[in-house]
């Protein structure tokens, strides 16, 4: 057991046990703070795939930006009592069968793909630096980058245009 | 033994089926839209894990892409949450069935 699969299994431990927090927790508030608990041991991940960039991307837009969006919402809202029992009896039920149904399918297929290696070779030394990233991003990625703007500029208006109350 | 690929989709796999299961089966739209982050954030480590697989910068780009359509989807779905709770005073997804503001 190397240091490596020792902290692998601990996080992915932490990130099952954060996502079934999340979906079982009564409080609206406790499950945006499980779901910034889970971002964060994703980051760590993406650290031990050699993704810095993309890990402090994910610390400062998912668990920063996006979740303080989620909690701010939430208070708007009232958390707590944001609680709705469901009026389907067989809804949970069936959808339990389904996500298992799912993962017997979607593991079926991974454990069906012969000829995976190992990930122990050796990288090169800037792979997912900040500086291959942006590399790749403003040479062969530039036209995606530049919609990407006008995608956020949509965004925003339209965000705006939504909440705009009429004045009568 | 170092760490395998079949790991991280191992993972990328549980993640994303929680994220399904908690669209299927919680009731309050908030939940709902952090169960659907949840599931990219899935796809997010499939994709780094393969570009980690194949030493390609490619898949660690689709994911800066992948945040940034997330963070415009969230923007403008809260807003949408929002100006339902305030026609509805609720968020329950089970009362939005008539397709009229």
């Amino acid at each position: 057991m190397t240091i490596q699969l020792v902290l692998f299994f601990i996080l992915a431990l932490v990130a099952i046990a954060t996502a079934v927090g999340m979906l079982v927790s009564r409080n609206a508030v406790y499950a945006a703070l499980f779901l910034v608990l889970n971002f964060a041991t994703v980051a760590v991940f993406y650290l031990l795939l050699n993704a810095p960039f993309i890990s402090v991307a994910q610390i400062t837009v998912y668990a920063g930006a996006i979740m303080v969006l989620f909690l701010f919402v939430i208070m708007l809202l009232g958390g707590d009592k944001l609680n709705y029992p469901s009026k389907l009896a067989w809804q949970r039920p069936a959808a339990l069968a389904l996500g298992v149904i799912l993962f017997i399918e979607a593991v079926y297929i991974v454990l069906g793909q012969r000829g995976m290696v190992p990930m122990d070779y050796p990288l090169p030394e800037t792979f997912g630096s900040p500086v291959e990233i942006g590399w790749n991003l403003f040479t062969q990625y530039l036209l995606p980058f530049e919609v990407t703007s006008v995608l956020l500029l949509v965004a925003i208006v339209g965000a705006i245009v939504l909440t705009k109350t009429e004045k009568k | 033994m170092p760490v395998s690929i079949e790991y991280y989709l191992g993972l990328a796999i549980i993640l994303f089926i929680l994220g399904a299961v908690g669209v299927l089966i919680r009731r309050n739209a908030l939940i709902i839209f952090m169960s659907v982050e949840l599931m990219l954030n899935a796809a997010n480590l499939a994709f780094v894990a393969f570009a980690r697989y194949w030493q390609q910068p490619s898949g660690q780009i689709f994911v800066f892409f992948i945040m940034t359509v997330a963070a415009a989807e969230v923007a403008v779905g809260l807003a949408l949450i929002v100006t339902i709770f305030r026609s509805k005073d609720s968020i329950d997804v089970d009362l939005m069935n008539s397709l009229k503001g």
